[in-house]
């Protein structure tokens, strides 16, 4: 048994370690300082717990090995020998004396790891990005001082590297969680309190997140990604959101506008420069940009989109969007449209 | 008081023709009912325990059935066997089943029918109470799982976090009905946790001072006092969700807008939801000192510091409850005295497992099934208590708050903690229950395929945790590379189902056609092995003077027993508090239809209470009356009307002899 | 006593119902009624009156989401939460278009003179029988156990599962036009 135990722990951590050592919603793959320094801590709990463990499993072990055997019928041992239960018990305090002391460590190591953590906070100039949630999307909008400057847009985030974040959190129904593993951990956004939450990417690259608090049926696949590059790829970007998409010209494209403009769309979704202005869903003004759709479970892609529109609560059963029915030719305008609004 | 006829009496005392007269007079007082009515109304503890476990069980079986179906959904990515709403249905009834419905009970079950037996007396002391409390219970599981097949399954997770349990996010009557199933098995609960205390602290054997009580018996009264201040906290919460919720009430406890906090509900149920696991978690450490001493030959190391450590754990125990809200917008300093709380309540587990390690060391060991399963607690929760810790820490527990990593966790400390002893536990002590052993070979067999297929289940959820799989999802995409490890668990779940089976098959095989068992044999050292197996339902012909900690082992042959109670009718001996020497006698009824009726109206007054507020106050009234039958008796039932008057003691208000 | 548990057990049993979440089901039979008899005057023999009940109305999954919608569709822009402002209260017993869920259909769909817009094409079927149904409750037409609770947010009249039954009275239609309770 002991070496079917073993074959199998073996198995099993060359999977763990292909699955955890890395990626891009990873909590110890850190491209943020503040996960980093998380890293740091959880590497120094493992390896205690570790040390830990293997000398509580050996001390089992060995005594269930070495020990002399007996039956119900032997005799039990009231009066031990003094002299051995004295050396046993003043083993016993050590240990005790050892876990206290190495307990307390592990503690303030965590509080000193927490403040660190926290201490981004004062970080000067950070970018500020409002962050509400909602059933079961993430609405963005970069807060600029300049009004004209904000941008809106959902389920994504663009972020210059090494530039402090500052999120502005709040939740309009339920709670949920903003999470985001690579960079920080999790902070709740709780309807009626705003929070505030600050992280710093330090490497480039894409990264996902998801809700982490339980807020109904469709919170497994209320996801976000996160680009991570360099300040002007970021600057380029930001410029293009904070355009107004040009009318389209071509006429396949001016049909999609319409139907958009005059079907079901515009009751839940805004396309700035059109008269579409609802907030009740995300924000499709620069759709076209963005690699995923349906709060990042599902890339951007053509066909995507018409299922997407036409069959929603297929995908995600329980979403928002309702089922849509359109002529082939009118969807497919549909789609160009939107895969136009860069 | 001293009564005179409780004076130790020598041994030559009893003649044969007297114990067989006692005997024959304490069979016909203590006999229960026949047939079914007998069954419904019989308050011996044993029934009452036994019924306890059984019904945990069968819950614990259909919330495993519950997993094993999310477990099959979770095995690939975007799979289709259950869609959100029925997987948000199977979750939450898996968790609450498997907190309310199966581990609180079974360890109050094994409680209730082996605590008088430790402590040698011959029921508990509020035998009615009892019956009702299993009762109720019966009825708020019954209701659960009722909800669930008519599809009013609660569906907000077992810790109903509002404002989606709340009456906007919630709708229809899920969340209403999983309220009313918490009310009740609460009460369940308080009935139970009031049993043991008065049983504990009055009715043990002559002799059986505090510091000789043994360990299994000192965790139900602690876990007891927890149950009476832990449970308070969830009923009031769930009664306040209830108020917000319903018809003509719409209270606002939770809602922001106008003054209330969904933070407020959060504390509220974990300051009830922390001091819950451990009061699972506590009578499992009862479990394994009882198991260790027998099977090391040799008496516990560290008694002193073992009952220390329990009611340690349990004071600090309830002090942690906030490190299930880190990620909320509590303030930094006030977390951080949680996580210091967090780590300080395993210094008295740490204390337990180096005292259970050096039993071991210094012992003889008789490696049976039940130490089998003790290697397996060590192996699983350890690992689990050490995950623990790192939850504890804030900063740790921001990245692993709400994964599967913390699924992981509890998982070890609960499976690995709760059930391993548990179920050698029951390997330990059927032969007392049923007097029939259970098979040894199939309790290997049993205990390999739950030890490999658990550490198949929930050791990669470490990894799934790390690698940003949060809870509470019923599906994940492809892309996230988590489809492996879930199917390597999945395949580990249904390896512990199979598990499950062998267990369940050994137990009936034990039942039907078991080897006989004798009254002792593992050779253990405590009361009720010297009871019969099955012991009479009057538990000991003569209650034992216990002579010391471990009574078995320590019994010379001239020991005393106790004699003079009366044999004619039901009464039990209450002793002092510190040294257990006699005090009075105590007379106790026998069975009653009347728990089971009180136990419907107690049932359908909160049932009722789901639909609409005028449920109380009917049912309060409807509840007196029946009450009216509870209480009415009490005057007469101290004069079998059976018996002539010359041989029947009167006794006055105080209880004392005319 | 047992007349309570039996009701319980009724209202347990018929909470199917009540509990179901329907998120890819057709919406309910009344649509396929043709609702637009604005008389019950006809050639040769009447069409006998057909009663048009909406399942909706029993169903607390689609009453919330008629009340999200209620909101998110600025119904409240008008119509307050059921007081009524610019447009008329629906909480109360006069009803000038008609009260039956099919007669409130079609005033959503078809919209109304003075203001009432058109919401033709512009939501599909299902979700305007959740506001119909929805907006029945508002005046306690929907069972008390099935509507809505108290939102989450300041309250500005009863819930709606605590509102008692008005007898709806409609006002401005011909007595030829009325339809049976």
């Amino acid at each position: 048994m002991k070496r079917t135990k073993s074959k199998l722990s073996i198995v099993v951590l060359a999977c763990a370690a292909l699955a955890s050592c890395g990626g891009p919603q990873n909590a110890l793959d850190s491209a943020g300082v503040q996960a980093g320094r998380l890293e740091s801590l959880w590497w120094v709990f493992f390896w205690v717990c570790a040390v830990v463990y293997v000398i509580v499993m050996a001390i089992l072990v060995i005594a269930f090995l070495r020990n002399r055997r007996a039956d119900e019928k032997s005799a039990p041992e009231l009066l031990p020998d003094p002299a051995r239960e004295q050396r046993v018990s003043n083993i016993v305090k050590g240990a005790v004396g050892i876990s206290i002391i190495v307990l307390f460590t592990l503690m303030v190591l965590s509080f000193r790891t927490g403040r660190a953590v926290n201490s981004l906070s004062y970080a000067e100039s950070p970018i500020e990005i409002r962050i509400t949630g909602n059933q079961w999307w993430w609405d963005v909008e970069y807060r600029d001082p300049v009004p004209s400057m904000n941008i809106r847009t959902a389920n994504e985030l663009h972020l210059p590297v090494g530039r402090p974040v500052k999120l502005n959190l709040q939740s309009t129904d339920v709670i949920h969680s903003f999470w985001l593993p690579n960079m920080h951990g999790k902070i709740d956004l709780i309807p009626g309190y705003e929070t505030t939450f600050f992280f710093r990417p330090d490497e480039a690259g894409t990264y996902f997140g998801q809700c982490a608090e339980f807020c109904g049926y469709q919170h497994a696949k209320m996801r976000f990604a996160v680009t991570v590059e360099s300040q002007e790829d970021y600057e380029k970007w930001a410029a293009a959101q904070r355009q107004v998409p040009p009318p389209p010209v071509d006429p396949l494209q001016q049909r999609g506008q319409q139907i958009f403009l005059t079907s079901v769309c515009t009751q839940c979704h805004a396309v700035a420069g059109t008269t579409a202005n609802a907030r009740v869903g995300p924000d499709l003004t620069h759709i076209a940009t963005r690699h995923y759709i349906a709060a990042a479970s599902m890339h951007n892609v053509h066909d995507h989109l018409k299922t997407w529109i036409t069959d929603p609560q297929r995908i995600k059963p329980g979403v928002r969007m309702p089922m849509n029915t359109y002529a082939e030719e009118d969807l497919n305008a549909l789609v160009t449209y939107l895969e136009n609004l860069k | 008081m001293e009564d005179d006829d409780l004076d130790k009496k020598q041994s030559t005392d009893l003649t044969e023709e007297t114990l067989e007269h006692e005997r024959s007079e304490l069979e016909e007082a203590w006999a229960p009912g026949k047939g079914f009515y007998g069954w419904l109304t019989d308050v011996d503890h044993k029934s009452v325990g036994l019924r306890t476990v059984v019904t945990a069980f069968a819950f614990f079986g259909l919330a495993g059935l519950l997993a094993l179906v999310m477990r099959l959904q979770l095995a690939v990515p975007e799979n289709d066997v259950l869609g959100p709403d029925l997987y948000n249905q199977f979750f939450t009834t898996h968790g609450s089943a498997m907190m309310f419905l199966f581990a609180v009970p079974v360890m109050e079950g094994m409680g209730i029918y082996l605590v008088p037996l430790m402590v040698g007396t011959r029921n508990v002391s509020f035998p009615r109470m009892n019956l009702y409390g299993y009762y109720v219970y019966l009825i708020g599981g019954v209701l659960l799982f009722t909800a669930l097949v008519l599809n009013i399954g609660p569906d907000a997770g077992w810790f109903a976090y509002v404002p989606l349990s709340g009456p906007e996010f919630g709708p229809g009557k899920r969340v209403d009905l999983w309220s009313q199933m918490v009310s009740l098995t609460e009460i369940a609960a308080l009935v139970g946790a009031v049993n043991i205390i008065v049983t504990v602290l009055k009715h043990r054997a002559p002799g059986m001072s505090l510091n000789r009580i043994p360990l299994f018996v000192w965790s139900e009264v602690v876990t007891a006092f927890m149950i009476v201040f832990a449970m308070p906290a969830v009923m009031l919460s769930s009664t306040l969700l209830s108020m917000d919720r319903l018809t003509d009430v719409s209270t606002h406890f939770f809602n922001v807008a106008e003054g209330g906090d969904p933070i407020l509900w959060q504390h509220l149920f974990w300051f009830f939801g922390h001091p819950e696991v451990y009061i699972i978690f506590i009578p499992a450490t009862g479990f394994v000192s009882q198991i260790i001493t027998t099977f090391s030959r040799r008496k516990t190391f560290g008694y002193t510091a073992l009952v220390l450590t329990m009611i340690a754990t349990g004071f600090i125990g309830f002090g942690v409850w906030v490190h299930h809200m880190f990620t909320t917008p509590l303030p930094q300093l006030g977390q951080s005295i949680f996580t210091a709380a967090s780590m300080l309540i395993v210094v008295p587990n740490g204390v337990q497992i180096f005292c259970w390690l050096a039993t071991l060391w210094l012992g003889r060991l008789n490696i049976r099934v039940p130490l089998l399963f003790v290697f397996g607690f060590f192996a699983i929760f350890v690992m689990g208590g050490l995950t623990g810790v790192m939850l504890a820490s804030v900063p740790l527990d921001l990245q692993l708050h709400d994964t599967f990593f913390v699924v992981a966790h509890f998982h070890h400390v609960l499976i690995g903690g709760a059930v391993f002893p548990l179920i050698g536990a029951i390997y330990y002590w059927f032969p007392k229950f049923t007097g029939k052993m259970l098979n040894e070979g199939l309790g290997k067999v049993n205990f390999v395929l739950l030890f490999v297929g658990f550490f198949l289940v929930f050791f990669p959820m470490h990894f799934l945790g790390i690698d940003g799989m949060p809870r509470r999802v019923y599906t994940y995409v492809e892309e996230t590379g988590w489809g492996d490890l879930n199917l390597l668990a999945t395949v580990g779940a249904f390896t512990m189902g199979v598990g499950v089976l062998v267990f369940i098959v050994n137990v009936l095989r034990g039942l039907l056609s078991g080897e006989s068992a004798s009254n002792n044999p593992w050779g253990a050292d405590t009361l009720e092995w010297s009871a019969d197996s099955p012991p009479r339902p009057y538990n000991f012909q003569n209650i034992p003077v216990v002579q010391g900690r471990h009574s078995l082992w320590e019994l010379t042959d001239d020991a005393p027993v106790v004699t003079g109670l009366h044999t004619k009718f039901r009464e039990l001996l209450c002793t002092t508090i510190h040294d257990a020497s006699p005090e009075h006698r105590y007379a106790i009824p026998g069975p009653s239809i009347i728990p089971f009726l009180l136990s419907l109206v107690t049932g359908a007054t909160f049932i009722g209470f789901a639909f609409t507020p005028w449920s109380i106050p009917l049912g309060m009234g409807a509840s007196f009356i029946v009450l009216f039958g509870w209480f009415w008796s009490n005057s007469t039932e101290h004069r079998p009307p059976h018996l002539p008057e010359k041989d029947n003691p009167v006794y006055d208000e105080e209880g004392q002899t005319e | 006593m047992k007349r309570a548990a039996v009701l319980i057990a009724i209202a347990l049993l018929i909470s199917c119902e009540r509990e179901e979440r329907g998120f890819r089901v057709q919406p309910p039979q009344a649509d396929r009624i043709n609702s637009k008899q604005l008389t019950t005057l006809q050639p040769g023999e009447s069409i006998p009156q057909q009663v048009v009940v909406n399942e909706y109305e029993q169903n607390a999954f689609a009453l919330t989401e008629g009340k999200r919608l209620f909101s998110q569709m600025n119904c409240v822009g008008c119509h307050a939460n059921g007081g009524g402002s610019i447009g008329p209260a629906l909480m109360d017993a006069k009803w000038i278009y008609g009260s039956q869920p099919d007669q409130i259909f079609a005033t959503i769909v078809e919209g109304r003179p003075n203001g009432m817009p058109s919401f033709h094409g512009k939501l599909p079927d299902y979700q305007i029988w959740q506001l119909a149904a929805y907006v029945r409750s508002l005046s306690g037409q929907t069972p008390k156990d099935a509507a809505p609770g108290r939102n989450d947010n300041m309250q500005v009249k009863e819930p709606e599962n605590s509102k008692d039954r008005e007898k709806p009275n409609d006002a401005s239609l011909p007595k030829s036009a009325e339809r049976p309770e």
